[in-house]
């Protein structure tokens, strides 16, 4: 029997209704069947914690007396784009500080703001008539700021690609530290945990699903950049690469630091771990059949990131038990695997959202527009006006 | 029988010495060399476990001492902040001897200072910079 979103919502608010994560869900269905556990259950709980390079917040400061139409902004030193309106501006997580380099970013300039330390503003410009200021230089804080609400482009990733070094010398990525002669392999993802690979075909998130966000309640704002539905998948539907994202919008203000966290990695730079739970609604046993997916079930391919192309070599797939494991074959070679996603922090999250449903804080929404399945993914060329 | 783990540091004049021999002949030592270096400044610097009589290893010891090796206990060396750490595990397919692994049930980092050689490669593979060493 099918269930709808509106009917959940009103178990939550009654106190009846039944949540599991998307660790738990599998032992359930294992152990009752797919129709029992999808009468039952009516919520499963997902969650990432996982480095996420595309993401920012846009902050709008107020205005100065007298005011300014910021032209160039740097908070901390690290610049911010103020291409729009006059107080308006987005840091970028990646973002580098003009004095500190690789080891400050905008990822810890919204660290510092979530954790409620100052943080220097300046900015400067042209003047004009209705903004004469041409430079200011203040202090401010979470609080003092108008707005500030994270808007990232491109998060939670529906699985993504493990990584390997054949060269002979030690190399660093995004994917971390990756030692030569194929010392060891990288992988991110919260695999059977993570909410896309719960929910392959995106029946149920979409633009304006609630989720949790570095701790605060969000929302889906889009697809995000590089969205691409169309990768080849399995039989139960999760795709063996990355495939799907998601762009993600949440107030700053609600943040908390146990739940987005800045870091860097040696020589590639500053990114920002994000914090993401999803909640699934069991609408009906389709979805337990997704919902139920293991780490076994789920594989990604292993590249070279050694090969310095768009598209490297890849040396077969892989399923996250293994990879989990601490262990992968590549070839005739063990190498050890490991993650740079916390499997632990995403567990926390899952079960934090779940706790949160329980006591009614959190109530699930049906999306407002889906997610494409379809989408084209281009690559750049470099190409004259004459060869476009 | 006890085990230590000590870091030896060999000065420029003691680098060609058979000092390491002397363990073995004079005080009936087994010894483990978990990692062996010289500096370009002609330092040496040896990760090394003894295995023997608890009064042999003192003497060992002493007799490093005076010809100026420097002995540091390495079991306290390596540390990780757990208020940091966020268990993701970037640091544990880099960790040779595994010494950092993931518990197979919590996934929180587990760090086993009895593998771990000081080898250092996990201090810059963590991303947010929780692993320090103490030297």
């Amino acid at each position: 029997m099918a269930k709808t979103i509106e009917e959940i919502n009103e178990k939550i608010k009654s106190g009846d209704v039944v949540v599991l994560n998307a660790e738990e869900i599998i032992e359930y269905a294992d152990k009752k069947g797919v129709k029992k556990t999808a009468a039952e259950v009516d919520v499963v709980t997902t969650a990432t914690f996982g480095p996420m390079c595309s993401s920012g917040a846009f902050l709008n400061f107020g205005h100065s007396d007298p005011p300014i139409r910021m032209e160039k902004v740097w908070l901390n030193d690290v610049p911010a784009y103020a291409g729009i309106a006059a107080v308006d501006c987005y840091i970028g997580a990646t973002e580098l500080s003009e004095t500190e380099g690789i080891k400050y970013g905008g990822a810890n300039v919204i660290e510092d703001l979530i954790n409620g330390k100052p943080v220097k503003l300046k900015a400067i410009s042209h003047g004009t008539d209705c903004y004469p200021r041409r430079e200011i230089e203040t202090f401010i804080t979470i609080d003092t700021v108008n707005q500030a609400y994270l808007f990232n482009p491109r998060n939670v990733y529906q699985n993504y690609a493990a990584a390997t070094n054949s060269s002979n010398r030690t190399i660093y990525t995004y994917m971390g530290k990756l030692l030569p002669n194929f010392g060891n392999a990288t992988f991110s993802s919260a695999g059977q945990l993570s909410p896309l690979l719960n929910d392959p075909y995106y029946r149920t998130i979409g633009i304006g699903t609630r989720i949790f966000i570095g701790g605060a309640q969000g929302f889906v704002a889009w697809m995000g950049t590089q969205h691409n539905p169309s990768r080849e998948r399995l039989a139960n539907g999760t795709p063996a690469g990355p495939c799907g994202t998601l762009a993600l919008i949440g107030n700053l203000k609600d943040m908390n630091t146990r739940f987005i966290r800045a870091c860097s990695f040696r020589n590639y730079g500053v990114s920002m771990f994000m914090g993401i739970g999803v909640p699934i609604p069991v609408l009906d046993e389709e979805m337990v059949e997704f919902l139920k997916v293991t780490d076994e079930d789920i594989y990604t391919e292993v590249f070279d990131y050694s090969v310095q192309r768009r598209n490297r070599p890849s040396y077969g797939r892989v399923n996250y038990k293994q990879l989990r494991s601490g262990s992968i074959k590549i070839g005739k070679r063990d190498v050890q695997s490991g993650c740079i996603s916390s499997y632990a922090r995403a567990l926390e999250i899952a079960n934090l959202l779940k706790e949160q449903i329980l006591k009614g804080k959190f109530t699930l929404t049906a999306s407002v527009s889906p997610l494409p399945l379809e989408q084209e993914y281009r690559g750049l060329e470099i190409l004259s006006q004459e060869e476009l | 029988m006890i085990k230590r783990k000590l870091v030896l540091s060999f000065p420029e004049k003691t680098v060609t010495k058979p000092i390491i021999y002397k363990l073995v002949k004079e005080f009936d030592l087994e010894f483990n060399i978990l990692r062996a270096e010289i500096t370009p400044d002609m330092e040496g610097k040896m990760l090394i476990e003894l295995k023997g009589d608890k009064q042999r290893i003192d003497n060992a010891v002493i007799y490093l001492s005076e010809n100026n090796v420097t002995v540091q206990e390495a079991a306290k060396d390596i540390i990780v902040d757990r208020d940091i750490c966020i268990d993701c595990g970037a640091c544990t397919s880099i960790c040779i001897t595994r010494a950092l692994t993931l518990d197979k049930k919590t996934f929180k980092l587990d760090f086993d200072k009895d593998r771990c050689i000081l080898c250092e490669l996990c201090i810059d593979s963590c991303p947010v910079s929780a692993i320090k060493v103490n030297m």
